[in-house]
């Protein structure tokens, strides 16, 4: 269909000197690329070894599904589809525009020089080149325009604003400039292409098929209409090759050392991430790590693994954990993109990265830097209040569209300040009373079960009778006392259902989730063996757990020290019995709730849908936040915060999530499946004044009014309906 | 400069303590044990002045079965100490003068210069044991310390006794001597669990005999009783509501009300 | 043995201390119920003036340059030999800093048995029975000394102060210094923006308030109470609150008309601050705080929750 005759000349005009000129620029930038590429693998070598593969066929999985997540850009699109399509919309077109310069560069040198006869680029592969090119380069200016106005509007997540360091000691211009560069060069590469396109089919005065490149051929109908006559249009052409070869070329030397490199960068990075970052932390090992000096923890640069070093490089500002984070949205020093990005920059000072035109060292003054290396971190360059800042909501590791894992490192850098000693009083005191009594409460752990005082019907201690569910009760829901009433009614809840369940009574101790996060691993493993030494002599089937702190560590991190374990939420328990008929709906809650997710539950171990459930079987009129599920927004509790002071903070996260859920109209209650948000909530509809408006419940406390439980256990001398009801609908045979 | 700090376990006040069927003394089946605050507080200060000045630190603490001492000791190491020393034997916490007495011994063949303790204990029903030290051994005293400087030289100390209302008086000591530490200037460091249970695997603890046998207290316990709580306070019981209407309920009876001024 | 009482004196500034007044009030009766006198040394330099306003049947004046000022060894160098002297049935110091100090070295330099954090003191047998608190008011024991006559250091506010008796003065001449211990001075804290012991209603924060920020709850009660926010130590050693606010042993003495403890769970350290307190009611989350045992109306709640809500009615 197509002759050799349609095709166009590559180096069309340009003299055999100027190719000369073109051929010694390409390489010296050549050069450039690899050595900036270099650079960086080198300093990914000095970081400490880190295990991301596990075991290879699991690796293989989440590579493939990385690479499918990259391609179809699900990461940038989650809950942002404008920069997901626009996004899409430029990388498609960067890879393609690349990918045929790649084509050209191969017929030209490779295969004219060396096997003419082979020659492709004429014909039909010509006409189907030029168009695909010339739609994708298009959707690639297109993407850059949206972009650039969404970047031009800066919305929050963009704006860089420090939350740690005061205003005047930051300086954050070089980011902005660096984005604007980045962003400003790719669309003069195609608008170059383009001007360069209509400028050549001007000037050859629009042979027919060049109709298979659209965006050039108006362009260049444009140029002409607008009195451009064919001979100034080769002038123009001449310029505009020049223009775009020296941009491209240009960008190719520019690229390592740039916000270009997340190209290569975040791809790599989301596929090594671990489907585990922040569930399962990295197992101390005293003996293997052992620095020198002894020290543990990631105090310093060179504590980082390569992973945490790539990481680091990965991050293109894009601010969704920023706007995510609970530490910033409540005026806590903390911010994991800041946290990120002064480790980034802290790296690439120590260890000689320039960055020329970029975002180098560019918002804060460092003091001088020891050697390579021996840059402190840990209350150094990050600071403790920062560290101690983080709720471990692990909403940052969810947002980030490029698989950046925070929440290990900032944990990595709390084991260093419990290393160093920096542990405030209010946390010291927990850990005395957490070494001492297996609580935070400074109680006795003799009290953990006195909860269980005046139940009508007593539990089982699993440890001398066999139960097919082990209830792990978890520290809140024992010693708080309003979280006490809510751990009662499940109790009856479960007996009611007709479970085979049972406690450990004062045999179990805190499961230390928090305690790992807040960065004391050796409390953290004296908990643990203790409560994998009382679990082993109970004999159950699975664990039930009320706290999903408890679930996260229980399901995911126990299996490093021994204890493998089917876990299961209290949420998923009772959807099951609710299902099942075990628990029968017969006063349905026909009232709008709303439905608080606990981090620990929809995000750690991804539980959303029991709890829905359960409020569904019930017959509540679930109204959804807008921040829900996956995206919900943290208590301020998490990670050890709740036994530090939160004083100084704008507004604690709960309060502004009270607010969130007040502000949806008709909500009578706010529901939650977590003991500590229970406590959270109940504080905060007090403090901001909402107390008559929303009544904070736990899940458990609205199915126990809807099974038609009476909420005061009655006295274990009396008649208790529940047993009549057992006996006779709940528990069939 | 040599810093000893004495240092001693007590019961867990998280537990609640309860009589023995003796009614003289507590009943230690669940009795959990802890390192005495204020000893925490004369440690931190060791540390604090060694680490500004130089010297060493050296703990000592009495060999009590009952407790965990070789915890305490490894406690002492992770927080920085450079030496620590079990000093006798004894099944339970013995009383001050027996403490004091074995101390004193102790002292006798531990080079020191400052030797600080907590001003006081939760147990020391027969007195203080800094001052108890230092009489036996001859050396000046100060209890209710609140600061301690070095002086240049390190013949002497600046100390702050605490009185009532804020009111300090201060006093030079000449060195050798010993002080009771009411605080530190900061809290007390943290110790690492994971270095502790290190150190309590690898690190040298010595031991000292405690001396010929002490005098002992010179009391004797008639009955030891849990004061009733609440036995003069009349509860009020309810919801927070309710127990603030009550609040202000007696407010008003005394004609103390809301807006008055 | 005589039946002779011994109260160690404390001065400060040229004032006799409370305390001591309240030791002399019960020493007296001891005295009295026991055919004794009750004798109160008085060490100085230029105090001999004082003397005359303790309730004592003798007061024995060490007057001397070296003891111008309180020092723990020139003390107990001129108390050695009074009391190898007189042979007294009881020493009563007071269980203040230097009370302490004294107390215990005494016991040692004597080899006298000494009973500290006395709260009472009583003749039983003819022997002093000393009712002491432990384990943080925890747990109280009664002692008795081995040989029947020792020490005891007595809690502040623990007796009633006593007044009004003439005694009969004696100097005694003793040459007294320890040249190791050199006071160099009194230092006094700035004065706060609140005299609280001046304050009718004082209400009063301990550890339980949990955070600083909480601060603001209570001031507001107090603001609607008309009154003053006043604490225990462990805020004031935080910095939220300065030290004037302290109430306690370390701190001040109050009486004001009403207290409201709020989350103080009432160290002996506190109590004895605060237990004249005309009305006392406490706030605290552990059944089981000595506070309740000395405050009138008590409730086991969440500071937290019940402050604002008084606040609320009071407003109303």
């Amino acid at each position: 269909m197509f002759g050799r005759d349609v095709t166009r000349e590559i180096f069309e005009g340009i003299s055999p000197q100027g190719e000369l000129v073109f051929y010694v620029l390409s390489a010296i930038v050549s050069i450039v690329f690899i050595v900036g590429i270099g650079v960086r693998l080198r300093k990914y070598a000095r970081g400490r070894s880190q295990d991301v593969i596990g075991s290879p066929l699991g690796f293989i999985r989440r590579v493939t599904r990385s690479s499918f997540d990259t391609a179809l850009n699900r990461t940038v699109a989650k809950r942002d589809p404008y920069a997901g399509v626009f996004h899409a919309a430029v990388m498609w077109g960067f890879i393609v525009l690349f990918i045929g310069t790649a084509i050209l560069t191969i017929e030209s040198d490779i295969v004219r020089p060396l096997a003419p006869q082979f020659s492709f680029y004429w014909g039909t592969f010509y006409v189907i080149y030029s168009f695909v090119l010339d739609v994708l380069g298009l959707a690639m200016l297109v993407g850059i325009g949206a972009l650039a106005i969404r970047r031009y509007r800066k919305p929050r997540q963009l704006d860089y604003g420090r939350v740690d360091i005061a205003p005047a000691t930051t300086d954050r211009g070089g980011f902005r400039t660096g984005d604007w560069i980045f962003l400003g060069w790719l669309g003069l590469l195609g608008l170059s292409g383009f001007v360069l396109e209509g400028t050549r089919i001007l000037a050859h005065d629009f042979p027919s098929f060049e109709i298979f490149s659209p965006v050039g051929w108006v362009v260049g109908a444009i140029l002409g209409a607008l009195g451009m006559h064919a001979d100034a249009a080769e002038g123009i052409r001449y310029a505009m090759w020049w223009a775009h070869a020296g941009t491209a070329l240009a960008f190719v030397a520019y690229f390592p050392f740039s916000k270009a490199i997340h190209t290569i960068s975040d791809p790599v990075n989301l596929a090594l991430r671990s489907p585990l970052a922040g569930r399962r932390l990295p197992v101390f090992d005293l003996a293997a790590v052992a620095p020198a000096d002894g020290h543990v923890g990631i105090r310093d640069l060179a504590d980082l693994t390569w992973k945490q070093l790539v990481d680091v490089d990965a991050c293109t500002k894009c601010g969704r954990c920023h706007v995510a984070c609970p530490a910033v949205a409540s005026g806590a020093p903390l911010s994991p993109r800041d946290l990120i990005l002064d480790i980034r920059q802290e790296a690439d000072a120590a260890w000689g990265i320039a960055a020329p035109l970029g975002e180098h060292r560019s918002d804060r003054a460092y003091g001088t830097l020891p050697d390579p290396g021996g840059s402190r971190l840990a209350g150094g360059l990050i600071s403790a209040e920062t560290l101690w800042s983080c709720t471990m909501c692990l909403a940052c590791v969810e947002a980030c569209p490029v698989g950046i894992e925070h929440v290990p490192t900032i944990v990595g850098m709390r084991r260093s300040l419990v290393d160093q000693g920096e542990v405030s009083p209010s946390l010291q005191t927990a850990f005395a009373s957490l070494a001492k009594q297996g609580n935070s409460f400074g109680q006795s752990g003799r009290a953990r079960a006195k909860w269980t005082d005046g139940l009508a019907t007593p539990i089982v201690d699993a440890r001398k009778e066999d139960v097919d569910w082990l209830w792990f009760v978890g520290d809140f829901a024992s010693f708080d006392v309003r979280v006490q009433e809510s751990t009662r009614l499940v109790a009856r809840l479960f007996q009611a259902a007709g479970m085979d369940f049972g406690i450990l009574y004062e045999g179990e101790r805190n499961a230390g989730n928090d305690v790992r996060r807040a960065g004391e691993e050796g409390l953290f493993e004296m908990l643990v063996e203790h409560n994998v030494g009382q679990l082993s002599k109970a004999r159950f089937r699975r664990i039930v757990t009320t706290d999903p702190h408890t679930l996260n560590t229980l399901k995911f991190e126990y299996p490093d020290f021994g204890g493998e374990y089917e876990v299961w939420h209290y949420s998923q328990v009772l959807a099951a019995l609710l299902a099942s008929g075990d628990l029968v709906t017969r006063n349905r809650i026909d009232r709008k709730v709303t439905y608080h997710d606990p981090c620990y539950l929809a995000r750690y171990s991804k539980v959303t849908a029991a709890p829905r459930e359960v409020l569904a079987a019930i017959g509540a009129n679930l109204v959804e936040m807008p921040r829900n599920g996956a995206n919900t927004f943290c208590c301020g509790a998490g990670g050890g915060r709740i036994w530090q002071d939160d004083s100084g903070l704008i507004e604690r996260p709960s309060e502004q999530r009270i607010r969130e859920a007040v502000a949806l109209p008709g909500i009578s209650d706010f529901v939650t499946a977590c003991p500590k948000d229970l406590t959270m909530y109940t504080a905060a509809v007090k403090a901001t004044g909402h107390e008559q408006r929303l009544l904070v419940s736990d899940l458990a406390e609205l199915v126990a009014a809807a099974i038609g439980m009476p909420l005061e256990e009655p006295p274990a001398n009396e008649e208790v309906p529940l047993a009549e009801l057992e006996a006779t609908e709940v528990l069939p045979g | 400069m040599d810093y000893v700090v004495l240092l001693k376990q007590v019961p867990d006040l998280a537990e609640e303590l309860e009589i023995d069927p003796d009614g003289t003394g507590l009943d230690r089946e669940w009795m959990s044990f802890v390192a005495s605050e204020w000893d925490e507080y004369a440690l931190e200060e060791a540390l604090h002045l060694r680490d500004a000045s130089g010297g060493t630190v050296t703990c000592l603490a009495l060999g009590v079965e009952a407790g965990a001492v070789d915890e305490l000791l490894a406690t002492c190491l992770a927080r920085g100490a450079d030496r620590v020393v079990k000093v006798g034997s004894y099944e339970q916490n013995p009383d001050s003068h027996t403490a004091a007495a074995a101390y004193a011994s102790a002292l006798g063949a531990v080079a020191h210069d400052l030797v600080l303790t907590g001003v006081q204990a939760i147990d020391d029903l027969d007195g203080q044991v800094g001052p108890l030290v230092a009489t036996l051994l001859g050396h000046p005293h100060v209890s209710v310390v609140t600061h301690i400087a070095v002086a240049a030289g390190g013949s002497s100390v600046t100390v702050h006794q605490e009185y009532a209302g804020g009111v300090v008086g201060e006093f030079e000591v000449d060195l050798p001597a010993v002080l009771g530490v009411q605080t530190s200037r900061e809290a007390p460091r943290y110790a690492p669990v994971s270095r502790v249970r290190q150190l309590m695997k690898t690190a040298t603890i010595e031991s000292l005999e405690a001396g010929p046998p002490a005098i002992g207290s010179g009391l004797t316990i008639e009955s030891m009783s849990v004061p009733e709580s609440g036995t003069t306070a009349e509860m009020i019981t309810g919801n927070p509501g309710a127990i603030a209407e009550r609040i202000a309920a007696i407010l008003a009876e005394r004609g103390i009300t809301g807006g008055a001024r | 043995m005589s039946g002779e009482i011994l109260v160690v004196v404390e001065h400060r500034d040229g004032a006799i201390l409370d305390t001591t007044h309240e030791l002399l009030g019960r020493a007296s009766a001891l005295a009295t119920q026991g055919g004794g006198e009750a004798v109160a040394v008085l060490l100085g330099s230029g105090v001999a003036g004082l003397a005359s306003s303790l309730s004592a049947s003798r007061v024995l004046v060490v007057d001397d340059p070296g003891l111008e000022s309180f020092s723990p060894s020139a003390y107990q160098a001129a108390l050695v030999p009074i009391i190898k002297e007189r042979a007294p049935a009881l020493v009563m110091v007071a269980n203040s800093g230097p009370g302490m100090d004294v107390a215990a070295g005494l016991s040692a330099a004597l080899s006298l048995p000494l009973a500290a954090y006395a709260v009472d003191v009583s003749l039983d047998g003819g022997a002093p029975l000393v009712t002491c608190q432990l384990y943080a008011g925890k747990i109280q024991a009664k002692v008795r000394f081995d040989g029947g006559r020792g020490i005891v250091t007595v809690v502040a506010g623990s007796f009633a102060p006593a007044s009004g008796a003439s005694p009969a003065v004696e100097q005694v001449a003793l040459g007294a210094s320890d040249a190791r211990i050199r006071f160099t001075g009194l230092l006094k804290p700035e004065a706060g923006d609140v005299d609280i012991t001046r304050e009718s209603v004082l209400v009063s924060v301990g550890r339980g308030i949990g955070e600083q920020d909480n601060l603001e709850l209570v001031e507001a009660l107090a603001t609607a109470l008309g009154g003053a926010v006043s604490s225990s130590r462990p805020i004031a050693d935080a910095g939220w609150l300065p030290r004037t606010r302290q109430v306690g042993k370390s701190g001040l003495k109050v009486k004001p008309k009403v207290y409201i403890a709020l989350g103080i769970s009432g160290a002996p350290e506190h109590l004895e601050g605060m237990r004249g307190a005309e009305l006392i009611i406490a706030v605290n989350s552990d059944a089981r705080a000595p506070i309740f045992s000395v405050a009138h109306y008590g409730a086991v709640a969440d500071l937290l929750d019940v402050v604002p809500a008084l606040t609320a009615k009071l407003g109303s």
